[in-house]
């Protein structure tokens, strides 16, 4: 027996050893997993990987009204990529904007958000870019405008609108609502758009989710704390729900730089993650509700701009959106007291006409219907009386767009 | 699928057969492969026509692959041959380096690999017939200066850079003056034997 033992005691050993490794492995795998997740609800890819290029190994070009930004490669690869870098390093990137060697993060980096992810979380996204292939890619230079090719004039940006700090719940509200507002605040870096930019580039706090246009693409991000615009304060949650990760809902579907972030980004969360984040953005815009229609006596310009609007709207756009607007939901969306097209700023209505556009395509909705553009057969007076009849008629109380607005925006970037 | 993909059908015809501008081609019959990969190509920004890249940004292999097979099974009636605004001599031109190519400065023939009635053939050549000269013109042209390629080795890319402008306005006023073809199906799969390795077309 003891012969036996000892004969047994090393297999047994070994085997000790094994599950020891496995456990390692599979608490491994799991906060990789656990990365990948919360660096899909951070967006990472959409601006660390460029058109064909390979994944996260950066060079998209990002045009600001500073010149043009070149990501950066966040593969693995210790010369060019993060590979050198350790975990305290990562996170004082995320947290504080600054490279391993002090050196300042432009802001495009969205750090002001991301300094409210926890460490915990920040670890994880870490041990998930440590696991992908490296790709030795070097990282291109900035191509920025002086003054702004400084980087020292960060510190003042950062002054006046960085604040660093992890994300505290509110003990008055409930776990699933403080779940949302750390990813809208944090890693949804939802902000970056629905708050206005100032001349600074910087966003406002006292403005946060006011809205605002999001410069050189000419998209207006609505403000998600006014029902008066996106606000989501009479939406059901089933409906944000569904806007988040299907791209498409009863009440309306993403189009613009919004479907960037769905197809990349909000598709990828689970359902209680989803639903979190629904129930805060519904809370932003309580208690503010749809102005009532102002009733408008149309001057003789404005009731020939309308009749020329209706004709159009029966011949190219009721077919899809109904005599009423109604639509037929969730697929062809409904204009009539659908916030995105009454909002003071008519962009996204004239851009919708000039572009067309699909909602993305999402494990949700993989087909979806696309609006056609009407850019090439639609003059400008066409866009702005069919525009100024979508947002004036069955009840809508947008103001009247003019043929001026719609020229303006043909020049508007595509993609 | 029609209704999904009505948003094409503004540049690009209801059936793909095309309008009237001349620069926006008939999409209707071409082989799913090709129609794919172009469909592909402006997604990744690899093609660039702005309309385009925006519009197909966020959409998944898998849909795109519908749509192109959607379009290719279409046969819509193709457009009155153009009456051609060049001479005689230039149009007897463009047919000879369709037909015959030009051996002496290494152009192949259109035909050789899109076919002796120019259909296309299966699964990623297209047809040349029912596109207007400007169109074919502008295509050429993109694959000479190098503003449209495809995946390597980039056989258009080849024979587009063999020809000179004279050239290319002879061929597309050749190909755009062609009467629909009596049969508007595509070449089998690899019953073509293609003078250029493609990548577009691994065989």
């Amino acid at each position: 027996m003891p012969r036996t033992l000892k004969a047994l005691l090393p297999a047994f050993l070994v085997s000790l050893l094994l599950a020891g490794v496995s456990t390692a492995v599979a608490q491994d795998a799991a906060l990789i997993a656990k990365g990948e997740y919360l660096a899909r609800a951070g967006d990472c890819i959409a601006c660390h990987t460029a058109r064909e290029g390979k994944i996260f190994a950066g060079g998209l070009p990002m045009k600001t009204p500073f010149g043009t930004l070149f990501t950066s490669n966040i593969t693995p690869d210790p010369q060019t990529g993060i590979g050198m870098w350790t975990s305290d390093q990562f996170y004082q990137m995320m947290h504080n904007g600054r490279f391993p060697d002090g050196g300042l993060v432009y802001p495009a980096m969205p750090f002001a958000s991301y300094t409210k992810v926890t460490r915990e979380d920040s670890d994880a996204i870490y041990a998930y870019l440590r696991s992908i292939p490296p790709v030795k890619q070097i990282n291109r230079p900035h191509d920025l405008k002086f003054p702004f090719s400084n980087r020292s004039l960060i510190l003042g940006w950062r002054t006046l609108f960085f604040k660093e700090g992890v994300y505290k719940p509110d003990p008055t509200k409930s776990a699933e609502w403080n779940r949302g507002a750390y990813l809208v605040e944090g890693l949804g870096h939802c902000g970056m758009c629905h708050t206005a930019i100032n001349a600074l580039g910087g966003s406002s706090e006292s403005q946060a989710f006011e809205g605002g246009l999001i410069p050189m693409q000419n998209w207006y991000a609505p403000s998600l704390t006014s029902n008066k615009e996106a606000g989501l304060g009479d939406w059901t949650i089933e409906e944000i729900s569904d806007y988040l990760r299907k791209g498409v809902s009863a009440r309306g579907a993403v189009y613009g730089p919004m479907a960037e972030v769905v197809y990349n980004s909000l598709q990828y969360l689970n359902d209680e993650d989803t639903r979190a984040m629904a129930i805060y953005l519904k809370s932003l815009a309580q208690g503010t509700s749809p102005e009532k229609a102002a009733p408008r006596l149309p001057s003789a310009e404005n009731s020939l701009l309308l009749s020329l609007g209706k004709q159009i709207y029966d011949r190219e756009c009721a077919s899809c959106h109904g005599a009423e607007g109604l639509g037929m939901p969730p697929h062809y969306p409904p204009l009539a007291g659908n916030q995105s097209i009454q909002m003071v700023s008519a962009v996204n209505a004239i851009r919708m006409v000039l572009n067309g556009g699909y909602p993305p395509g999402t494990a949700g909705n993989p087909m979806p219907y696309g609006m056609p553009p009407f850019a090439h057969r639609m003059s400008d007076d066409e866009v702005a009386a069919v525009v100024t009849y979508i947002r004036t008629s069955w009840g809508n109380r947008g103001a009247a767009v003019s043929a001026r607005q719609a020229n303006e925006l043909r020049a508007a970037t595509l993609n | 699928m029609a209704a999904r993909v009505l948003a094409c059908a503004s540049c690009h015809g209801a059936e793909g057969e095309g309008t009237s501008d001349v620069y926006f081609p008939r999409l209707a019959g071409k082989p799913a492969g090709y129609l794919y990969n172009q469909l592909v190509a402006f997604r990744d920004g690899r093609r660039k026509y702005p309309p385009m890249n925006y519009l197909l940004d966020f959409l998944p292999d898998p849909y795109l692959k519908q749509m192109a097979e959607h379009f290719a099974s279409l046969r819509p009636p193709f457009p009155a041959p153009a009456i051609p605004s060049v001479s005689n001599d230039i149009l007897a031109r463009g047919e000879s380096i369709a037909v015959n190519g030009d051996p002496q400065r290494g152009i192949p023939p259109c035909a050789s690999c899109h076919g002796a009635s120019f259909g296309g053939m299966e699964p990623a050549i297209p047809g040349l017939l029912g596109l207007r000269a400007s169109y074919i013109s502008a295509q050429l042209g993109g694959w000479r200066y190098g503003t449209r390629t495809a995946a390597a080795p980039d056989c258009m890319q080849i024979v587009a850079g063999l020809l000179t402008e004279d050239d290319v306005k002879a061929v597309a006023a050749f190909l755009s003056s062609r009467p629909a073809p009596n049969d508007p199906s595509f070449a089998k799969r690899g019953s073509l034997p293609m003078p250029l390795a493609c990548g577009s077309q691994p065989n």
